[in-house]
């Protein structure tokens, strides 16, 4: 079996190497039979990668030991789910997962757009055969998954926090996010290097751009939850390098989302929207390396390992030619037009990407920050929270505002008469809701205050807008089918909204109290009265679980349950309680932080998080938005094949 | 060994894939089908008519809306319209594009 997995990686890595040789080759020689031959190479490359992941994959589910790989990441009680999910728990076999998806959407999305981007797509090939030639190297010559040993009688087992179900759909969300921004890469790339830089390749790369953007924003939604509810420290997201890695490449396409829009209507940013592309895949690549060199602390990072350097000259190697690609090209990229006014939707899409970047390129300096003082101090220092919170106000805030301004103002130039007119609604709504909220005491935080402020702006400017264009069009359906993209995007912008609600109710208006209690004893939180009723131990698959039973009084009454897990081969894990109050979206959350055994009391941590929830809804109503927005339009299709038509008649 | 087989056929059925473009099709009709320069500035042109005419639909829903003022909007209508017509004007002809064999009359 592990023979057959490490032959079908040889082949994928020969065939990924032809596509990437053949395909330069047929591109600058401009010859057919060898570009269709070098992309054939690449679905070849697609099926011999599932041939090896099936491989993997099967070995995962019948415990097959003599992998090391399984042997590593699973034991003989670890349910079937878990075990699959094993696939991308270890560094070798998330890097399978990669190739996988690489050459996947590679090939169908060279496959999908042979036609009508023939010309572009014969560079598109080489570009992506590169990328999966280096996957596909490192699978097979420095960390692989094939890798056999002495069947041992059980394996090591799966991390305890690993054992969630957010587990097994999070990676591979983040996976389909990260791998598909190469699509808008090779085929910018693709651009450049034929020298053909019309708006085709944008065109056909709009859909592979948004799926990897929701894919990577709703993986980390998904993750968000995971670390809420299975790491136990009562946070979602800790600043931590690799979910801001994780981060960055979604800033960066969401920046480029928003600029493309200028391109495509006034021909103009083509420079930076190239730059755009090539920072959201190398910020993806990198974090790949943050997560797999072992190089910063986190607890989503593999172990130290020797592909750390492999990964770093990758990123190198692949954003040194994209800058010579762009620099080479600059005289194609020129735009024709100037931007008219300052007040205008096309200066506020420009705002937003200065803020998103900057925001990006902060989290950046954040994140290499340990790295470079390592380097060059010998001592590593770390920025840590406040940094980043410093920064997400700084820019996140005018953020905020700017995605209630900018549907209200018009493209080319808006006079600040009509501005003012435009505004008057979602200014007063926010004005009384700034208010109303000091009057119920918000104003114990500026931030927060400003933050929901803000909140109300922009939800009254999506429902003005929904509701004038309803008026002019006469439909509400027929206004959201003539532009998806427009009223998805709203969509979208509520979800945000909702998320800032959440995050800000959650860590600007939460409270935390720390209390020992015996057999018996009270504590009261915000309305909540915890009483210690006593606690029970059992002896579970793989581990000794200690459980402190609560009941609760006051603002919600039951039972609730907290805990620490101690596993066999894999040390503590703490099972918070939590208890949902789903009209308020708040959760009280019970760490079982320390049992005293001289006085028999145990030190719980609890937590009261307004609005909390709001963020898990904010995930599901993201992806509403933006499958509003990806939805398949026939018209574009029939739009790119007529303009190809008529170049050519 | 059956590992190695399957191993095997694998790379034969990859080989035979890649191959196919070579057996399936004549050597004389080996060109990729770029665009060639003319075609490229009619591209272009065809570029810049979508973007005239979409910005003209852009500002009359958002003067229909009421984003847009009447006095902005007859400020920018004219500017608009006359890109517009230019952007069409130059599609109309094809004779004046480098590289071009067309007949001016439509032939």
């Amino acid at each position: 079996m592990a023979d057959l997995g490490r032959a079908a990686l040889v082949v994928s890595l020969g065939l990924a190497l032809y596509a990437l040789i053949a395909g330069t080759a047929a591109a600058t020689t401009n010859r057919r039979r060898l570009a269709d031959s070098a992309r054939n190479a690449l679905l070849a490359c697609f099926g011999s990668t599932a041939v090896a992941a099936a491989v993997l994959a099967t070995a995962l589910a019948r415990h097959d030991f003599s992998f090391t790989y399984v042997a590593s990441h699973t034991n003989r009680t670890l349910p079937l789910i878990y075990s699959l999910s094993a696939f991308w728990g270890g560094q070798e076999g998330s890097l399978l997962l990669w190739l996988l998806i690489l050459t996947g959407y590679g090939a169908l999305s060279v496959a999908v757009n042979r036609r009508l981007l023939k010309d572009l797509v014969a560079w598109v090939v080489p570009v992506i055969g590169g990328i999966a030639s280096f996957f596909a190297f490192v699978l097979v010559a420095v960390s692989s998954p094939f890798d056999t040993q002495t069947r041992p009688l059980d394996g090591a087992g799966l991390v305890p926090s690993l054992q969630n179900p957010y587990m097994v759909a999070h990676p591979p969300m983040l996976y389909l996010g990260y791998v598909g921004l190469t699509v808008p890469f090779a085929f910018a790339m693709g651009a450049l290097l034929s020298g053909h830089t019309d708006e085709r390749w944008i065109i056909a790369t709009r859909r592979w751009t948004l799926a990897a953007w929701t894919f990577l924003g709703f993986g980390q939604i998904l993750g968000a939850h995971w670390a809420y509810v299975e790491v136990g420290w009562g946070g979602y997201y800790a600043w931590d390098p690799v979910e801001n890695a994780a981060l960055m490449p979604w800033l960066a396409a969401t920046a480029f989302l928003h600029s493309v829009m200028i391109q495509e209507r006034k021909g103009m940013l083509k420079i930076w929207n190239m730059i755009l592309v090539a920072l959201a895949f190398e910020l993806s690549v990198f974090g790949t390396f943050l997560t797999r060199s072992g190089v910063v602390n986190s607890i989503h990072s593999f172990a130290k390992s020797s592909i750390g350097g492999w990964f770093l000259a990758f990123v190198v190697i692949s954003a040194l030619f994209s800058v010579v690609v762009i620099v080479w090209r600059l005289p194609l990229l020129r735009a024709r037009t100037k931007l008219e006014s300052a007040l205008s939707r096309e200066a506020a899409f420009l705002y937003n990407n200065l803020l998103l970047v900057a925001l990006c390129l902060t989290i950046l300096w954040g994140v290499i920050f340990p790295i470079l003082t390592q380097l060059f101090e010998g001592q590593t220092r770390t920025l840590s929270r406040p940094y980043f919170d410093f920064f997400l106000r700084i820019f996140g805030l005018p953020l905020l505002l700017l995605m209630g301004i900018g549907p209200l103002i018009a493209w080319r130039r808006t006079s600040s008469r009509g501005l003012l007119r435009t505004v008057r609604w979602p200014a007063g709504v926010a004005l009384v809701t700034g208010g109303a909220l000091i009057v119920a005491g918000a104003g114990s935080s500026t931030p927060g205050l400003i933050s929901y402020t803000f909140c109300a702006f922009v939800l009254t400017t999506i429902v003005v807008e929904l509701v004038r264009g309803t008026r002019a069009t006469g439909s509400l359906l027929e206004l959201v089918a003539r532009n998806r993209r427009r009223y998805g995007g709203y969509v979208v912008h509520a979800s945000i909204v909702l998320l800032v609600i959440g995050v800000v109710g959650s860590s600007a208006y939460s409270t935390t109290r720390e209390h020992e209690l015996r057999v018996g004893q009270s504590m009261s939180v915000d309305g909540y009265t915890l009483t210690y009723q006593g606690q029970s131990t059992a002896r579970g698959a793989d581990n000794v679980q200690t459980n402190a039973l609560l009941s609760l009084s006051g603002r919600a009454g039951g039972m609730l349950k907290t805990g620490v897990y101690d596993y066999d081969n894999q040390g503590l894990a703490k099972a918070v309680g939590i208890h949902t109050n789903w009209l308020r979206a708040e959760d009280l959350y019970v760490i079982y932080n320390e049992f005293d055994k001289q006085t028999n009391a145990i030190d719980f941590i609890v937590l009261v998080k307004p609005l909390v929830n709001l963020i898990w809804l904010a995930g599901f109503v993201f992806v509403a938005g933006s499958l509003v927005a990806i939805w398949p339009d026939a018209r574009e299709q029939r739009r790119l094949a007529a303009r190809l038509a008529l170049a050519r008649a | 060994m059956t590992a190695l087989i399957v191993g095997a056929l694998i790379a034969v059925a990859a080989v035979v894939l890649v191959a196919l473009p070579f057996l399936r099709t004549h050597a004389d009709d080996d060109r990729l089908d770029a665009p060639t320069p003319a075609e490229e500035l009619r591209l272009a042109l065809i570029e810049e008519r979508d973007h005239a005419l979409g910005a003209l639909k852009e500002l009359e829903f958002d003067h229909r809306t009421g984003k847009i003022g009447d006095e902005d909007y007859r400020s920018l209508v004219g500017p608009l319209r006359r890109a517009a017509a230019e952007a069409l004007r130059a599609l109309d002809r094809p004779q004046e594009l480098p590289g071009s064999t067309a007949n001016p009359d439509g032939g």
